[in-house]
């Protein structure tokens, strides 16, 4: 389910943990926008990787969601607590509220149902963290102008292959929000793991949204 | 290979209970005896302990053979051994027959103490709140205080679930694989049917058929030959047996196609083997369950108090015991915030998959026991 970014791109120096070769920048991020000890449901979570590394951070209680059989027993092997089931179905077996955060890693472009697992997202979690690869960075842009599908690190499938069916640009998800009423909180947009603010949308290659429902 | 990952040989043993047990019923059972099977080695802290519950038809029978040519194995020998998924060089393992089984716990073909004579009609019905007790006095007995896990599939995984509600502090895994919270109104249904074509077989006499040297057989056949449909997916069935026919179109009411012919021999069978009064209360002890009966149908209240760590697993083609049941158990699990993971495997064979040696099935067990710590009591 989870599309996340290869790992081996993510081989960046950093002041937090400079050792490990898989430093994931966006993780890091995510795990600032949590308190210790949260109640933490991870939609689409692939491996398990970032539950893992919130689990070892920050004790988050956490749950994993993922439909992949060779991903829900890398979970498993992970020890991570995994639900398999299709997010496509929502979450009707999540109460409201119940969890702190629900996050949707790099998952979201995959999505048949973006509205409704946004919304089921926000009925679940009292706060939301949604990521997804900038389908408005320009080297996607000047792939298409270049005449082709972009195909990169954040975006590594070919047309005819890809699990992605809703891809966005920032610009595209900030409508989306307002349309849906839905609170941006907080916005974060990297590229090769460095903050991006001088014009996000062509020059950022993941966005990291928090979002809450409107009151 | 097969001597690397088999128990090898293995013997039943009897454990006599004195101590009287108060059933759900408000019977009282004044003594009885549990036929155990053990597999593995019980480590010095006691602590690595798994108990194995059975479904409808099971037994204490789960691994190995009664001797070197014995063909059948333990029913869950592809899941229970050296090297298997739940591995016996790690685990000790507990199989056991539930009370009013026909397997040498006590049950209706038992004598009664007090009257000399097979206990038949008069032999309670049992729950599966009544066999978790029962298991207690077994942990009881081999000196097990706390389980590492207690595992089932379909009415086993009732009893697994029961564990953790009735014994929160006795167990700290549950694997409940192809079960339900409780029973649907078809599934009721079916039960019903099953118990009818026993009960009205001219040779059940009210269940008390041992006196008159009768068995029921063509009842339980009926009730066997049943419930194998319900425990196969269509398509599962459509696949083996399709409308092949057994010879040439006769156009009588002998056997023609190949899954009469299967139907048939499967009563046959269990016809042979199993007794009639244990069928009859193994199908209510599964109609019975309902946890959340007294707590407005409310599962996750009924599971408040439970602590251990859960797998819940169920296959995509089970109709009988369907996935959506499963998540229910799941959702209760969540509510209260327990530690859970949920598998829902694809699988062809229906209900009957929990049995399977299927490969990805066995990963996720095998995986999940892997993971296990029996370091030391929780």
């Amino acid at each position: 389910m989870s599309q996340l970014t290869p790992t081996s791109s993510n081989v960046i120096p950093n002041i937090l943990n400079s050792n490990a070769p898989e430093f994931r920048h966006d993780f890091a991020i995510i795990a600032s926008w949590l308190p210790f000890g949260a109640k933490v449901l991870d939609l689409g979570c692939g491996d398990g990787e970032l539950l893992q590394y919130l689990k070892a951070a920050l004790e988050v209680r956490g749950y994993g969601v993922e439909k992949d059989d060779a991903n829900w027993l890398a979970c498993m092997a992970r020890g991570v607590n995994v639900i398999q089931m299709d997010l496509e179905s929502g979450l009707s077996g999540f109460e409201d509220q119940s969890f702190d955060t629900v996050i949707l890693s790099q998952t979201l472009q995959a999505m048949h149902n973006t509205e409704g697992i946004v919304r089921e997202m926000l009925r679940v979690g009292r706060e939301v963290i949604v990521t997804f690869p900038n389908f408005g960075y320009w080297r996607n842009r000047y792939q298409i102008a270049m005449g082709q599908m972009p195909v990169s690190k954040t975006l590594p499938y070919q047309w005819y292959d890809t699990p992605n069916v809703h891809l966005c640009t920032i610009n595209d998800f900030d409508q989306f929000c307002k349309d849906c009423n839905i609170k941006v909180s907080e916005r974060l947009v990297l590229t090769d793991n460095q903050p991006v603010t001088f014009m996000p949308n062509l020059m950022g290659s993941l966005a990291m949204y928090r979002l809450q429902s409107q009151p | 290979m097969l001597e690397n990952t088999s128990v090898g040989i293995v013997a039943p043993q009897t454990a006599h209970f004195h101590q009287p047990l108060q059933l759900k019923s408000g019977a009282v059972l004044p003594q009885f005896d549990l036929v155990y099977e053990t597999y593995g080695t019980l480590n010095a802290t006691k602590s690595n302990a798994v108990l194995i519950c059975h479904a409808l038809s099971g037994t204490h029978h789960v691994a190995g053979k009664y001797s070197e040519d014995d063909k059948n194995p333990g029913w869950w020998d592809n899941l229970v051994g050296p090297n298997k998924p739940l591995d016996t060089n790690k685990f000790f393992v507990i199989g056991v027959n539930n009370l009013g089984g026909c397997s040498g716990s006590t049950g209706p073909a038992s004598i009664n103490p007090e009257t000399q004579k097979p206990w038949g009609s008069t032999f309670p019905v049992v729950t599966v709140e009544d066999w978790v007790n029962s298991h207690t006095r077994l942990a009881d007995y081999l000196g097990i205080a706390q389980l590492a896990a207690v595992v089932g599939g379909s009415l086993g995984g009732m009893q697994a679930l029961q564990w953790t509600i009735a014994y929160p502090k006795r167990v700290r895994h549950a694997l409940v694989i192809a079960s339900a919270p409780n029973l649907t109104a078809q599934n009721i249904a079916f039960n019903e049917v099953a118990r009818q074509a026993i009960i009205t077989d001219p040779e059940f006499h009210g269940g008390d058929y041992y006196a008159h040297g009768v068995v029921p057989k063509r009842g339980l056949r009926i009730a066997r030959m049943l419930g194998h449909i319900t425990y196969l997916s269509d398509d599962a069935m459509g696949a083996k047996f399709g409308r092949v026919l057994k010879n040439d179109v006769k156009y009588s009411f002998d056997v023609e196609f190949e899954i009469e012919s299967y139907l048939r021999y499967q009563g046959d069978k269990f016809a042979g083997e199993f007794d009639a009064n244990t069928y009859l209360r193994m199908t209510r002890a599964l109609d019975y369950f309902d946890p959340a009966l007294h707590y407005e149908n409310d599962l996750s209240r009924a599971l408040k108090n439970v602590k251990a760590q859960f797998l819940v697993v169920s296959f995509t083609s089970d109709w009988r015991f369907s996935p959506a049941r499963s998540r229910e158990i799941v959702k209760a699990l969540l509510d209260n915030e327990l530690t859970v993971s949920y598998a829902e495997v694809t699988a062809a064979h229906g209900h009957d998959a929990f049995l399977m040696p299927d490969p990805h099935y066995h990963a996720i067990l095998r995986g999940y026991f892997n993971n296990m710590a029996i370091g030391a009591l929780a």
